[in-house]
Order: structure tokens, then C-alpha cells, then sequence
């Protein structure tokens, strides 16, 4: 079965719908969301609702930790995404504020693991950055593959047994063989907000048949998204950044 | 885990094992048999008993990941993968005959020998390379041969695909590679430059070329990074029937600075193919090693080297295209040769390290078996070759980097494509006939260059205004 796995939505409507519709045309039959859908952009009633639309057949939805500050924790958050936060606030209703409250931080499925920050501790959102932190992730957790996302620019981890971390930055869509007797760590870039200096969409495709992960992206119209921000009077870097993948 | 002990007439996942071809250090292999598969095979199992190397495992691994990934008749045909936790094994296609390695019994070769095998390993790195994987561990008993003639590289255990993760860079300190053949950089840990398969395979030709080691064959690393500085002796001061335009390609590829290298493996087997071309600089003639100053120098107070990070080096392929640049002198206009010269001169500008090939096509009606030209045909041959070098003179090319070819054909268009597909040419450029007239009546060379090229080809064209009424 090919699992289409987009992160970091951050209500982007129109990344999103480009890596949809981008992961349908490839032949996934399956999507696994690994959370931040609001937070930075425009839409986030519009990418709620269309999450809610995916889980309600079939696809596995997490809790970023933009997610949950929407629907009211306490994560620390710096000042311009905290802005955008409380812009989101007022702007979902009830129910769609109870459907992020009620997202999991982790789910497993088979040999798989997903998770928005890191294995390690789900809810204290670090950052896999480095073969150390996936480190911390392979020490704390058990399953074969895990998947997740939080810091925006892709990456792949593997350990061989008690080995050192081996890590890679994926340069193409090219398919990489998760070999079966690794354990692999699978960093997904950013569906709404690259920062990886290519400012196409990112999301993944995993064949779990054939074990193969491919990192893809998708171009979608970064001017009709920047101009919403602007739009909004939310803050100017967001829309610029947008542009630069940075 | 790997079952203990294996013998002839067993069967693992439908593969008959027939007999053991060979036992390593680091893996068996096994002659075996399948109904579905109709080509001899081998199934390679890595040792992973008690001790094994870590870099046994590892290797493996790469070997698992990147065989099913390449094509074509320079690497050996992959069939199947086997589970890592019931029997780890890579099953693939078993070559006739043996590697390079029984030659080392017989040397020095003769140079024709040597350029001819050198040609075929750079051919077969083109193709390597052109597939993103960097090998990392050319040597002669890594090199075999089909009964067609090319040759086929086997053993991917250090290879680097530069689309997968390299498993062997953060696992191990030390640098893997064949303590003779390893190319500076590699010894410093890098590992995604494909100008280090070309130092190998010059390591390999010195070798086979003087029958003595380039820097010997270090067992520490110490003694392996005395190729950082100190160079080898001149093979032609080892052995005087190397030609200086031998010599000149050997050295070339053991330059310590990639940058010094030939930047592709298909320029490299271009001057293999044809020595006689190979423009020589004060390193074909040299016959002893450098000095003491130089070498300090090198030794202390190093220029640096230029390495290229992985993601970009796919991109050095087409930093260093070859261009074939098509000449009709006969057929074209004095404006539409110079419109193709300005083209291909705005192509070199952006590639400074392109080689060109100019070539002009003498058709003749019928190919005549006795390749001795009459008086008449080698006079019409040095006139073709005198033009060619008239219009490319322009270029302004560095020498070496513009070679002059008459080739002669019944087919103007098959002599393109073949001397495209032979080279490696990676863009052709060619004029169009002028008149709409003459191409109909004549058919067209560029269409049907165009149509069949291995390669990008431009085709140049003059405008003509039509004339008012």
C-alpha cells in the first residue's frame, strides 16, 4: 500500500491541496497527517474542515504542538507564530477546536511509528536536527520506521543495532530502500512552510509493500497564499518566507 | 540469523545452491540455480559470524540498496534481495571468465593493452556515473569482462549512491577503500566525488602500465596519505616503451587535486580511445619525480583542494559536457558556419571544461574494405581535417580541448550517431541545409540525427527572410 505522509500543514490551503492532489495522482491510497495543520497561514478553518474530512475516511491525523495551542495548551510558542495563533483562535468554532484537542501525539501502526516532534517525549516538541537527537528518538522507541516532522527541512536517520546514527538530506524523489534489518527515522520536510531552501510543497510517499520511501514535492501557487497573509494583516515574514523556503 | 552451515542441493527461497565460486573474508558465494532464472548466478552471504568486520555488515547493506538500482551491460544483472533476518543474501548474475586480477601474473602489458582496458573501465564508469554512483573501489579483481568486450564492475560494498543514504560515512572513522588505488579525497573521507573512480583507474593503468604500484601498498594510514604529497615516479622512468601521451592521461588521472583530474570519465576514455590525440603538457615528457621543494611545499603548506559537496555532484557530469559539433564545409553558407561557431562558443562559455569534437563527414558511395586511402582520398582527407581546424580556429580553445575527426560514410547521419554513441557525446551541434528545396530532395541529415542521437543536439539554422513581392 502507498501511505501519502504530509506535516507542517500550517494552513496553507493551496500547498495542501497540490500535495493531495499530487499523492493521489502517484496512487496513495492511504494519508497520515503528522500534525501542525494551523499555525503561520491563512486557512486554517479550511485545512481543519479538510482534515476532518480525511480522518472521518480513514486517515490518521496527529496533534502538533501549533495544534495544540489552538485548542488551548500551554506550549511556549515565539511571538510571531503566538500572533497567529490567537488570530486562529477566533476563527475556529467549537467543534473544530474539540477535533484538534482530541488529535493523538502518537499513533502506531504495524512496524510503523508517527509522532510530530520526536519519540523521545511527544509533548515536549524537540527537534530531530541531528544524528544525536535521533539518537534520543531510537533510544526511547521500539518500531522499525517512525515518521515525523516539526522542524521543517527533510532528512532520514538509520541505525544498524546499537550503531552509530547514520543521516542523510534526500536530494530527489528518488525511491530509498528502508532496508528491513535498520531501524529508520524518517524526517518529513514541510507541506505549508519549507524551509529547506526550495519552496515547493514537501510530503512523503511510503510503499510499505516494497519498503521504500520516496520524499516528494509538489509546486503549488506560493503568490495566491502570500497574498491571503497579507490579506489577513497577519505578519509580512510569513508571506515572504513563503517564496524563499526559508 | 545466517544458518550454519550450507551445502550443495540446498534451497533457500527457490534458489538451488550448486557449488561455493569463492570464499572471502567478507562473504561466500555460491553458484546456484533457479527455474525461473536462465543466466548463470551467484548469491553472495556476507560472514556476520562472531568478529565479523563491521564494515562486513555495512557494506553489504550498500551493496543490497544500490545493485537494484543500476542497469545495463556494465554492471552485473541483479535478481533478488534475501530477508536480512531469515539469510541475508544478494543474488545477481555470474560473468564468464575472470577478473583483472590474474593479469597482475603477466605484467607490465603492452601500452595498446593498457590504453584499450582503460578505455573499456572508463566506459563502463561513464555509465556508472551517469547513474549516480560513485564506486569507490576500482582494482583489478573488480573489473570483469563480457564475451562482448565490456567491461562490467562488480562489488558495491563502498560505493556511494548519491541518491541513498550512505550508510558508510557516519559508521566507521577510518576511510574503506583498496590501500593502492584510493584516491586522496577518499582517504579524507570523502566519499561523492566520481573523479575518484578516475584516480583508481589511473592507479590501475600505471600498475598494469609498469607492472610497479603508483604508492605502493600502504598497510597505515600514515603511509596512505603520503599520496597527499609525494608523487609517483614517471611510469615512462619505470618503463620507456610508454608513450608520452600514456603517461600524459596516467598522471592526469593521479593528479592529488580532483580538480586536476579529467572531469568525467567519458573525456577520459575519449583520449584512451584515441592517444594520438591527447594534447601534451610538461607531464607526458617528465621522467623524474618532483622536486624536494615542491614537495615540501605540498607536504606543509598545501593548496587547498577542490572538493565538491554531494548535492552537487551529479552536477559536475554537465559541467564537462563532450560537444560534436557537425560540419557540412561543403553544403553550408559562409553565414551559417559562423552562426554555428557563435553557438557553440556561447555553449563553451558557460562550460569551460567541455571537450569538442569537430567533425567533418566525407561521404562517399560505398565503404571500401582496404582503409589505405588512394592518393586522391588522403589529399581530399588533410584539405577536410586543414578547414576544420580553419573554422574552429575562432574557438579559441585551450589545447586538448578541441580535436579535429573526417570521418568517412556512405550515411552523413549513422557516422554522427555512431561517433556520438562511441564518445559518449553528450550534445551534438549541426547546421540545417539552407534551402527547403535541397532538404526534401535530400532528406535531412539533422532530422534524422535529431530523431536517433544517445544526447541533446542542436541544430543551427540561418534565417532567410522571404523576398517581397
Amino acid at each position: 500500500m502507498l501511505i501519502a505522509i504530509l506535516s507542517d500543514i500550517h494552513a496553507n490551503r493551496e500547498a495542501f491541496e497540490a500535495c493531495l492532489d499530487a499523492a493521489r495522482a502517484a496512487g496513495a491510497e492511504r494519508v497520515v497527517l503528522l500534525g501542525d495543520i494551523v499555525g503561520y497561514g491563512p486557512d486554517p478553518v479550511w485545512c481543519v474542515e479538510k482534515s476532518r474530512e480525511l480522518v472521518a475516511a480513514g486517515a490518521i491525523c496527529l496533534r502538533g504542538n501549533h495544534d495544540d495551542a489552538a485548542a488551548g495548551g500551554t506550549v511556549s510558542l515565539n511571538e510571531t507564530a503566538r500572533a497567529v495563533i490567537d488570530w486562529t483562535k477566533e476563527r475556529l468554532d467549537a467543534a473544530q477546536i474539540a477535533f484538534l484537542a482530541s488529535l493523538p501525539l502518537t499513533v502506531e501502526d504495524q512496524d510503523r511509528l508517527y509522532v510530530h516532534a520526536d519519540g523521545s517525549s511527544p509533548a515536549r516538541w524537540h527537534y530531530v536536527t541531528d544524528s544525536e537527537s535521533a539518537a534520543l528518538h531510537f533510544n526511547a522507541t521500539q518500531q522499525r520506521v517512525s515518521f515525523c516532522g516539526h522542524v521543517h527541512l527533510p532528512a532520514l536517520y538509520s541505525r544498524l543495532a546499537q550503531g552509530h546514527v547514520t543521516a542523510f538530506t534526500p536530494s530527489s524523489a528518488a525511491p530509498i530502500p528502508l532496508l528491513p534489518q535498520r531501524r529508520w527515522l524518517a524526517v518529513m520536510g514541510a507541506v505549508g512552510q519549507p524551509r529547506d531552501r526550495n519552496p515547493t510543497a514537501a510530503f512523503g510517499l511510503y510503499d510499505d509493500t516494497r519498503n521504500e520511501l520516496r520524499y516528494m514535492r509538489a509546486a503549488y501557487d506560493i503568490e495566491a497564499t502570500a497574498a491571503k497573509i497579507r490579506a489577513a494583516g497577519l505578519p509580512e515574514s510569513l508571506a515572504t518566507r513563503l517564496s524563499t523556503g526559508r | 540469523m545466517a544458518r550454519a552451515k550450507l551445502n550443495p542441493g540446498d534451497v533457500i527461497d527457490g534458489f538451488t545452491l550448486v557449488e561455493m565460486a569463492h570464499k572471502g573474508g567478507m562473504a561466500r558465494l555460491w553458484r546456484v540455480t533457479h527455474p525461473d532464472h536462465d543466466f548463470p548466478m551467484l548469491m553472495k552471504m556476507p560472514e556476520l559470524g562472531e568478529g565479523a568486520d563491521p564494515a562486513t555488515i555495512v557494506g553489504f547493506e550498500m551493496e543490497q540498496m544500490i545493485l537494484p538500482r543500476l542497469s545495463g551491460p556494465h554492471v552485473p544483472r541483479f535478481v533478488t534481495n534475501g530477508d536480512f533476518a531469515v539469510q541475508p543474501y544478494v543474488v545477481f548474475e555470474e560473468l564468464p571468465g575472470k577478473s583483472l586480477y590474474p593479469r597482475l601474473e603477466s605484467l607490465p602489458l603492452s601500452p595498446e593493452q593498457v590504453a584499450d582496458l582503460g578505455a573499456r573501465i572508463a566506459t563502463a564508469l561513464v555509465s556508472l556515473h551517469h547513474q549516480k554512483v560513485v564506486h569507490l573501489d576500482i582494482k583489478p579483481s573488480n573489473v570483469m569482462f563480457r564475451e562482448t568486450g565490456e567491461a562490467v564492475l562488480i562489488d558495491y560494498g563502498l560505493a556511494r549512491h548519491l541518491e541513498l543514504p550512505d550508510l558508510m560515512d557516519e559508521e566507521f572513522r577510518l576511510p574503506y577503500g583498496t590501500a593502492p588505488y584510493m584516491a586522496p579525497e577518499q582517504i579524507l573521507g570523502h566519499r561523492s566525488d566520481f573523479r575518484s573512480d578516475i584516480f583508481a583507474l589511473g592507479a590501475l593503468m600505471y600498475f598494469f602500465a609498469t607492472g610497479k604500484r603508483p604508492f605502493g601498498d600502504p598497510q597505515r594510514l600514515k603511509g596512505l596519505k603520503r599520496r597527499l604529497w609525494r608523487d609517483p615516479y614517471p611510469p615512462r622512468a619505470l618503463n620507456p616503451i610508454v608513450p608520452a601521451a600514456l603517461q600524459e592521461v596516467i598522471l592526469r588521472c593521479l593528479e592529488i587535486n580532483p580538480a586536476r583530474r579529467y572531469p568525467t570519465a567519458a573525456q577520459l576514455a575519449m583520449d584512451l580511445q584515441n592517444l594520438s590525440g591527447v594534447a601534451l603538457t610538461p607531464r607526458a615528457t617528465k621522467l623524474k619525480r618532483d622536486s624536494f621543494s615542491v614537495v615540501l611545499k605540498r607536504r606543509f603548506n598545501p593548496d587547498p583542494m577542490d572538493m565538491v559537496k554531494p548535492e552537487n555532484a551529479t552536477e559536475q557530469l554537465f559541467d564537462a559536457p563532450i560537444v560534436a559539433v557537425a560540419i557540412d564545409l561543403n553544403g553550408s553558407t559562409p553565414e551559417l558556419l559562423d552562426k554555428l561557431r557563435i553557438v557553440v562558443g556561447k555553449t563553451l562559455d558557460t562550460t569551460p571544461n567541455a571537450r569538442v569534437a569537430c567533425l567533418n563527414v566525407l561521404k562517399v558511395n560505398r565503404l571500401t574494405l582496404d582503409s589505405a586511402l588512394d592518393e586522391e582520398g588522403r589529399n581530399k582527407h588533410v584539405r577536410k581535417l586543414v578547414e576544420l581546424k580553419n573554422w574552429a580556429s575562432a574557438l579559441d580553445m585551450p589545447p586538448g580541448g578541441v580535436t579535429f575527426h573526417v570521418l568517412e560514410a556512405v550515411s552523413p547521419a549513422q557516422a554522427i550517431l555512431n561517433y556520438a554513441r562511441e564518445n559518449h557525446v553528450d550534445h551534438i551541434v549541426m547546421g540545417a541545409r539552407a534551402e527547403a528545396a535541397m532538404r526534401s530532395l535530400l532528406g535531412s541529415v539533422s532530422g534524422e540525427v535529431a530523431a536517433h542521437a544517445p544526447c541533446t543536439v542542436t541544430v543551427v539554422r540561418n534565417r532567410v527572410w522571404p523576398a517581397t513581392e
